[in-house]
């Protein structure tokens, strides 16, 4: 893999840049991915702050990117990249800062539901390689023990045909068990 | 004519309004569209968000079941799965080494000859070239044409139409005797995947976009993705909450409204599934319209 020209650091920055190849030295807080950034302000830190915080190495800053809410409420909506005259990748470095704040269990408390929202949407694909979504509602409710939302939507949902009741299953079943074992599993990460 | 087809979970499950309006446009147009034997989910957001290589082995194994079958061209309706795929697919095609990667993990090699077209470039290939003869009801309405993010970018890797006022969907509606609105939210993004987890969050994007198409005169959204579907119209509640008033502008599938043009029903456009009902007024067709060349000879097969 090609680093460019970039000097690779021996911090989270150069971690990001080691395994994404997004040069965060590159921003020259211009702020247009935080204007363009449609949850910037519902962030912790709005992605032009959370390069800078980056750029400067300060360990304690890149802990607080990690344990930020910011990283989770990013909808990979691809907005930043797009409108980055440096087009740096944010979006890429989010997923990256995602599994790192996972791996090192640093995790916003604030984000706790969207995790579990992630991990009851990929337990449905490991079981039944499709997603079941009256399945995946009531994990996600017995995660997030959040009875009560969408009760009043889910009647009306199934009178229309659109929640079916039974699951779709794939006959190579197995082979998502597999892959689910190769990737996430493997690295000791929790469905 | 036979192509490919990735429906992915939402046409199999809460959308089956955009399989049904995309089956039966294609059957008018003499295209079979196949489904991908014993197809996967794509991994959607949760993927990607979550662990790297799963993100690409859910769809990498998508790819090589095409292949395998022999479908060299596959159509997939939901703007979501295109993008996951399409990554997908230029990941693998970059990096040898990561294709073999994922090639051990899915335990299938893929060669990378699968090319992957979303509804607008379906309709584009397929259907644009003969619509104009075909249409016996001009959709003689308003519309914002809603992209949302996933269709258009990443640009560089997608490479379909622009980022920022995109045109392609417009173009279809104008075909079909439509007219599109000048509006300012045709690629902000709806909240997407944060529709169960943060749905205030998506109240508020979503009421955004609404607003401004509302102002704007607009009689119904234009959709291609079945995740901004989903929230334009089952979120709806959430949605006026945060607007602060009532509103009952439909949101209607690229694929139900040329479904309505070329004569199909509402019913085989599948309105019967929409949360929000959809009631659009017939309005007088006026001479200035872009669809000149209506074939008054054409059999109105279904009323």
């Amino acid at each position: 893999m090609s680093s460019g020209s970039h000097h690779i650091t021996n911090n989270l920055s150069g971690e990001i840049l080691r395994h994404t190849e997004v040069p965060v030295v590159k921003c020259y807080q211009c702020g247009k991915c935080t204007a363009g950034c449609p949850v910037a302000e519902d962030m912790d830190y709005p992605p032009s702050l959370l390069l800078r915080m980056l750029q400067t190495g300060e360990a304690d800053l890149e802990d607080k990117v990690l344990r930020s809410l910011s990283i989770w409420l990013c909808l990979s909506c691809e907005m930043c990249v797009s409108r980055c005259p440096m087009e740096i990748d944010i979006p890429k470095m989010m997923d990256f800062l995602r599994y790192t704040s996972l791996k090192e269990g640093k995790t916003n408390p604030k984000a706790k539901n969207i995790i579990r929202f992630h991990r009851a949407f990929l337990d449905s694909i490991n079981y039944t390689g499709r997603l079941y979504e009256v399945g995946l509602i009531a994990d996600y409710k017995m995660r997030s023990l959040n009875m009560t939302q969408d009760v009043a939507i889910a009647p009306k949902m199934f009178m229309r045909g659109k929640l079916g009741l039974i699951p779709e299953i794939i006959k190579e079943r197995g082979k998502m068990g597999e892959i689910f074992n190769k990737t996430l599993k493997r690295k000791g990460k929790q469905l | 004519m036979k192509l490919g087809f990735y429906p992915g979970c939402s046409l199999k499950g809460g959308s089956p309004e955009y399989r049904i309006s995309t089956f039966n446009v294609a059957e008018k147009f003499g295209v079979e569209l196949v489904e991908i034997p014993d197809w996967n989910c794509c991994g959607a957001t949760a993927a990607h968000n979550m662990d790297k290589e799963l993100s690409l082995s859910l769809p990498g194994r998508i790819l090589a079941l095409a292949e395998a079958a022999g479908l060299n061209e596959i159509v997939v309706p939901c703007a979501a799965c295109y993008s996951r795929l399409t990554v997908t697919n230029h990941e693998l095609a970059e990096d040898t080494q990561l294709r073999e990667n994922i090639s051990t993990i899915i335990g299938m090699k893929y060669e990378g000859n699968v090319k992957i077209l979303n509804i607008i470039q379906f309709l584009d290939k397929y259907v644009l070239p003969h619509v104009e003869e075909k249409v016996v009801k001009k959709f003689n309405h308003d519309v914002a044409c809603y992209y949302g993010c996933l269709l258009v970018r990443p640009h560089n890797i997608l490479k379909f139409d622009r980022e920022e006022n995109p045109q392609t969907m417009d173009n279809v509606i104008t075909k079909i005797g439509g007219n599109p609105i000048d509006w300012a939210f045709k690629t902000e993004c709806c909240g997407a995947g944060l529709s169960v987890s943060r749905t205030d969050l998506v109240g508020k994007l979503s009421g955004k976009l609404m607003i401004d198409a509302l102002d704007r005169g607009a009689e119904a959204i234009i959709v291609a993705c079945p995740m901004c579907h989903s929230n334009l119209d089952m979120r709806r509640s959430a949605i006026n909450k945060y607007m602060n008033r009532e509103s009952e502008i439909p949101v209607i599938y690229i694929t139900q409204a040329v479904g309505l043009a070329i004569g199909l029903s509402e019913k085989e456009v599948g309105f019967q599934y929409h949360m929000v009902k959809v009631k659009l007024k017939e309005k007088p067709i006026t001479e200035n319209l872009v669809v000149k060349k209506v074939v008054q000879t054409e059999p109105t097969e279904e009323k």
